[in-house]
Order: C-alpha cells, then structure tokens, then sequence
C-alpha cells in the first residue's frame, strides 16, 4: 500500500461565509456546521468557538480531537465504517489540514475529559495548543444516557472534521509525503539486509466508555489482527473512549501517529518496517491471555525481529502492556515498550503497575502524577465547572481567581503513550 | 545576610576522641569545628555554619530516639537556612548518624538537609531515597574531594536553585521520577532504542524495572460462621457527596464509614468516586462495588459470624503504590485492632 500525504499548512483559523482555505486560513461556516452538528436529535445545542495559538483561552471538558483529512484518490473515503463506507483505505492520496483541528468538548462522565490551555505553562504540556481549533461544545437533550451522549459528540466531530477536511480537496499542498509498505514477501525482500521490525498497537477497550473503533468494529471485539501503517491515516482508527485526559490517544494521535511516522523515517535505512499489528486492553484475564498469544504469534509469523509496543491508558493495561513484551521477547524478538508513569506527586512510587525483567528498553512520556498551576485564562470554552473532579484533579483544584492546581493527567494529550511529546521522566 | 547552616559531625572529627569517647551525649557548639571550618571556606561568604552539633557514634546508635530528641531540641531556635550532616566516610555507625539525623531535621523542622558518605556505608542504602548524599571516597582522606561537591549543592538548595541530575551533582540516585522536556519525541527515542537494542549497541531505558512487593495469601479461616468480615475496597464507594472529598484519581486518603445499621447500599445514599471507570452501574447499585447486601443475607443464614460496622474505602484510579501501601498498612493495623478475622478487598 501506498499513501501520499499532502500536507495544507493552516497558520490561522476564521469563521467565514464559506467553509474554505485561502492563503493558509481556514474559514469555517458556523452556521452549517451548527446545522450538521443538530442533524443529531440527541444533541440540544451546539456552540462554535475558535480558539489559535498563543491566545487566552483555556478549553474544557475536552472530549476528542480531529485532524480534518480529505481522501483525493484512491480507494475509500476518511473514517471507514463510520462516517463512509467500509471501504479498505490507505492508498492514493489524502489531503490534510495540517495545523487545524476539530476539539469536541462536553461533560460526558465529568472525570475523564480534559484540558487544553492555549497559552501558559499548561500549554507546553499538549500537542492541541499549537492548533488552530475549532471547538465545537455539545449539549445533550434532557435524561441522555451517557453511552448516548458519547456516541453522538464522537459522531459530531467526525462529521465535522469531514465536513471541513473537504475543503482540502481542490487545493495545491504546500508539502506531500510518501508513505508504502509491500505485501509481505515483497517487502520483506525489499531489503533483506535490514533487520524487519513491527509496531504492536494496543487501543483503548476496557469498556464501559473506554473504547475504540477500527474501521466501524468495537475494538474489543477483535482478536488481534495485522493492518498496514497507511490505513491509520486515513482514519481507519478512531477514538471513543473517555478516559485519563492524559494518556489516551485521540483520533489526531491515531492519524499522526508519530511511532508509524518514525518507523517510515528509518523504513530502508535501519530498519524494514513491515506493518503493524493492533490488539486490545479488554478486563477479562482470558482475553488478556488470549490478545498477548496472538501479539506473540502474529510477530513470530511475520518473521520480525524487532518491535515497538505502545501502551494507551495506564494501571489495569499495564498488565496487558507486559504481557505483550514478555510473551513477544520470549519468541526472540526485541522489544520497546512506550509507556508513562504513576509515580505519585513525589515522584517516590513505583511507575507501573506491573513489571517483568523482560522489559529492559522502556521510553516514558513522563509522570502523570506531577503537579502544575495552570494560570487564569481570560476565556473558557465549555466550563471549568468540573475541574476539582477531573481525574488529576482534587478538592480545592479550581482557585478562585480561575486558576488551576492539577496533575498533568488532566492535559489531554500531556503524557502521551504513542511517543507524540518530548515529555520524559528521569530518576533524580 | 549569609544563609545559616547547621553542621552535625561525631566525636572524631570534633577531635574529642575515637572509639572510646564514642558514648559521649550531644552537644552544641557555637561556629564551626573540625570540616566545618573547611566547609565555610567552600560558601565564599554566602553562608556560614553558625553552630556544630556533636554526638558520640554509641551514644546515638544506642538512642536513636533520644539522640534525635535532643539534637532537634539543640537547634530548633537557630532557624538554620540548611543542616549538613558528616561527611562519614565509610563509618557506619556515623553514616547510620548522619541519615537518621537528617531525616528527623528535614521531616520535623522542615528544614532541607545534606549528608557525604561512602556508596557502601549502611546508612547510604537506607537513606539516599529521602536524604541527599553526596557520593565520597571510604575514607577521611577524601575530605579535599568531597568538600567542594557538598558545599555547592548546599548552595543550590539553600537558593532554591535547580539541582541536577545525580551524577552531575554527584550525589546517590534518590529514585525520584522526575519530567523533563527531552530534545526528541517519545516517538523517535523508542525507534532509536529499537534500532541499538537491534543493533546490539548500548541504549538505556528510560524506566528500569521496579522491583514488585508480592503478597502471599493468608491462611484460609476454618471457621466462616464465627469469623468476623470486613469489607474494603479500591472502587471508590462513598455516602453521597464524598464527604471526605477521596480524589477521583490519585487518592491521597481513604475513608470509613459506619454500616452496622445498613443492609443494602442505595443510590439515594451511596455513590462511587472513582474516576477510573463508567460509573453509572455502580452509582445505580453500589452493592455491585461494595457487596453489602449479599453478606447480610450470608450474615442472616449464620454463614458468616458478624460483618464489621464499618467499611474502607479509596480510589484506585492513577493511585500512586506507595500511597496504597500506606493506606493499606493503617487500614490492616485498625483491622486488626477491632478483631476482624478477614476481608473482601474489591476492586474494580
């Protein structure tokens, strides 16, 4: 598979009477957007609002965020299964607004949105602050379930993301990649000398609000599978979990995932990147057992030598994140596992929740537990209404000048397991 | 003004004597004696030592508790800005001294603390996680080298400047996990680990492995319907409203509240605080959490002797282990204080 990535570089973002790109400005209709948001008789009301880099403006409950992306060729359209068809993508070309996102924002569980200041020390801390955002803030209709609630604000920004990425279509990108990985064989000798590595991908499926979709599927209904890295870009993962702000992967990681991105970077260099293979985070220990055999056996069947695994969530996957690297190194393959840590606001706990010997090459993104003040911000886009309850949040967080004392595992995005951040950990 | 240190040093290097003054009780001197004065000479005039404490090594191994009363009562009206203790070289009992000190000075008067010793000195395994030690050679000689390192990291905490990493201040890694901002994305860092690790070239992890404190079960309790049962859990279930406010993730308490005259936990009464999971079933039903109904019907049917009136509970969620060891070590000593013979721990 082969997938050009055209890259539209977006410096700022306007509401305009028609949803466009010109001279690196994104203009958004408020009004359709509004219209397609309340196509969704589960939504009550739906409220517009920009916010750029560098601004005063603090964004909470943060649910999900997306890069708007338009396919120009090739098989399929963005978010298979869900939004289009379930057509196989990942080859052709796809245009991208590249500096721009959807953030849905709502107090869907009130613990596990977060937070994105688009100024100050908070912003140091998440990918999203260097975005020109449009946020859309949705209100549900009286007596909505949760479930309801999640599935129709995941539904929004989807749509919305499509909406705007179509915008993308027609227009000249100032700067295309190229991505391809062979069919097994072929790519295997490709380069032979090289040594084959894989990437194991664990989504997000404890359940109960914690999930994520591929290609339209319930991820925790899968056993684990093999998939071509470029499919990811076109959407063929997305987000629709509520969990710690800090580490779980929106559907912008998913996109951009900088571990795909990196392997392609050394792809028949130092490396043969042969194609990833995604599992789950389910509850049940058998199905723990069971994911990590098929890791394991996936990895071996593909003749690699080395792998990278990334973890999403932390505590009960930290088991399932061991499994996997223990299970894999013992079939002679090497292993990096990505993780981030729990180490309490002192810094002095243990990191994880499990260990093993095995896992003797670990990359951080740092320690969730650590705490910062978040200065006021002049606006607030949603409400700061739930901060002393956000997980990473406790009594007395929310200042009554507006400011905030919380961990970094209320920054959606802060700890990032996917490698997204140069944020890491050391011992002192 | 110069920032005020208090030094702390034994009855050798206070030139009293060796072994056989060892026994001699602590006492206070005014300045600096002994490495102190070479101490000075190392703050250039920023700071001075403005009294020594001096304790014979028996005499404080021997009262720990004592020797420690005392010292803490010697300087607490000095407002002293920083406490150095030794260097103690590879001397164990001196080493065992100067981390206990530092200790009781930093917890009890808050007051930042400093020590020197060997890497092989007793007192270095047991206090380098609270305490800066700065790495010295085993023996006295090693004063010259190791005076220039203690002086400026006395300096960096007493201006509340950044200190570094272990190795470039020179003191004993403390196993604080600490963030910093790398020069490359996680990302990037992981394929490079990948390719050495391949490669067979050196890399180090970012997180080496903790060691795990495994617990072996207890012994199964022969007789249920005599047994006293305690329930406590990690799902968060509290009286409505979090009355103690337990943290949705990150517990820094746990609560206990009385059940003895509860047979069923209510959604008008009871809710969950964790932050960690889907709350609604259990906010629905807490019982599901927290199985009070089912163990009063066991209770009514003689299966089990009495359920204990009252339960404990915190949050699991993103709770740092040495926190729920802490919870965990107060919880099992009131436990069995009251005479509960046993447990249902639920998590979720």
């Amino acid at each position: 598979m082969k997938l050009e990535i055209g890259n539209i570089l977006i410096t700022d973002v306007q509401f305009g009477n028609v949803t466009k790109v010109e001279n690196h400005v994104l203009y958004v209709n408020k009004a359709e957007i509004k219209t397609l948001v309340l196509e969704d008789e589960r939504i009550e009301n739906v409220t517009i609002e920009l916010a750029r880099p560098g601004e005063s403006k603090r964004i909470t409950p943060v649910k999900d965020v997306i890069e708007p992306r338009v396919k120009v060729s090739g098989n399929g359209s963005m978010f298979p299964g869900i939004i289009s068809k379930v057509d196989t993508v990942g080859c052709g070309r796809t245009h991208v607004l590249k500096g721009s996102a959807i953030v849905t924002c709502g107090k869907i569980v009130g613990f596990q949105e977060g937070i994105i200041d688009m100024t100050g020390p908070g912003a140091d801390y998440t990918p999203f602050s260097k975005l020109n955002n449009v946020c859309l803030v949705i209100e549900p209709i009286a007596g909505l379930k949760q479930y309801d609630y999640e599935a129709a604000a995941r539904m929004a920004g989807l749509k919305i993301a499509t909406y705007v990425g179509n915008a993308a279509k027609d227009i000249e990108p100032d700067e295309i990649q190229v991505f391809e990985t062979k069919p097994m064989f072929e790519q295997s000798a490709a380069y032979p000398e090289l040594p084959k590595v894989g990437y194991v991908y664990m989504l997000q499926t404890q359940g109960l609000l914690h999930d994520t979709y591929v290609y339209g599927v319930d991820a925790k209904q899968i056993v684990p599978t093999i998939m071509y890295p470029t499919e990811i870009m076109d959407g063929a993962i997305i987000s629709g979990n509520c969990v710690s702000a800090c580490d779980k992967n929106t559907t912008y990681h998913h996109l951009n995932n900088p571990i795909i991105q990196n392997l392609y970077k050394r792809h028949g260099k130092d490396l043969n990147f042969m194609g990833i293979i995604i599992t789950n985070e389910n509850v049940y220990l058998a199905d723990k057992e069971r994911s990590s055999n098929f890791t394991a056996k996936l990895a071996e069947f593909l003749g690699l030598d080395g792998v990278i695994v990334s973890q999403e969530g932390f505590g009960n996957p930290d088991t399932d994140l061991i499994m996997n690297c223990k299970k894999i190194e013992q079939t002679g393959i090497k292993t990096v596992i990505v993780t981030d840590e729990y180490a309490g606001r002192d810094g002095l706990s243990q990191s994880l929740a499990d260990a093993d010997v095995k896992a003797d090459a670990v990359v951080t993104g740092g320690n969730a537990n650590e705490v910062i003040i978040l200065p006021p911000m002049e606006t607030i886009i949603g409400t700061d209404a739930y901060i002393n309850t956000i997980a990473g949040g406790f009594d007395g967080s929310l200042h009554e000048d507006g400011s905030i004392k919380v961990e970094i595992q209320a920054i959606t995005g802060a700890t990032n397991e996917l490698g997204f951040n140069k944020l890491s950990a050391k011992s002192l | 003004m110069a920032y005020k240190v208090i030094h702390y040093i034994n009855q050798f290097f206070a030139n009293i004597g060796g072994e056989e003054m060892a026994h001699i009780a602590p006492e206070i001197r005014e300045g600096a004696v002994g490495p102190g004065l070479g101490l000075n000479q190392q703050f250039k005039g920023e700071a001075e030592i403005i009294a020594t404490v001096v304790c014979g090594d028996s005499y404080f191994n021997e009262n720990i508790e004592a020797a420690t009363t005392k010292i803490i009562d010697l300087i607490k009206d000095y407002q002293a800005d920083l406490f150095i203790a030794g260097p103690a070289f590879n001397a164990g009992r001196y080493g065992t001294a100067c981390g206990t000190i530092c200790k009781a000075v930093q917890d009890k008067l808050n007051i930042p603390t400093l020590t020197g010793m060997y890497i092989e000195n007793p007192g270095a395994d047991m206090f380098k996680k609270e305490v800066y030690i700065i790495e010295t050679s085993n023996a006295a000689t090693g004063m010259r080298k190791a005076l220039p390192k203690i002086g400026s990291l006395a300096m960096k905490i007493v201006k509340g400047e950044d200190i570094l990493d272990a190795k470039t201040e020179g003191y004993m890694l403390r196993g604080i996990r600490k963030n910093y901002f790398a020069d490359k994305i996680g990302a990037e860092r992981a394929v490079d680990m990948l390719v050495k690790k391949l490669t067979g070239e050196e890399y180090t992890t970012e997180y080496p492995m903790p060691e795990f404190d495994r617990v072996n079960p207890g012994a199964a309790i022969k007789d249920l319907s005599k047994a006293r049962i305690a329930l406590v859990t990690s799902g968060g279930i509290v009286p409505k409203g979090n009355p103690d406010h337990i943290e949705s993730s990150s517990a820094s308490k746990y609560g206990k509240y009385e059940i003895s005259k509860v047979s069923d936990l209510t959604s008008a009464e009871y809710e969950t605080a964790h932050g960690g999971y889907d709350p609604v079933y259990a906010n629905e039903e807490p019982d599901r959490v927290l199985p009070l109904d089912v163990l009063r019907d066991l209770e009514k049917e003689g299966v089990i002797g009495s359920i204990h009136p009252y339960f404990y509970t915190t949050v699991g969620n993103g709770t740092a282990v040495k926190s729920a060891k802490a919870f965990s070590e107060e919880i099992a000593g009131k436990l069995l204080n009251d005479g509960v013979d046993a447990v249902i721990l639920t998590s979720t």
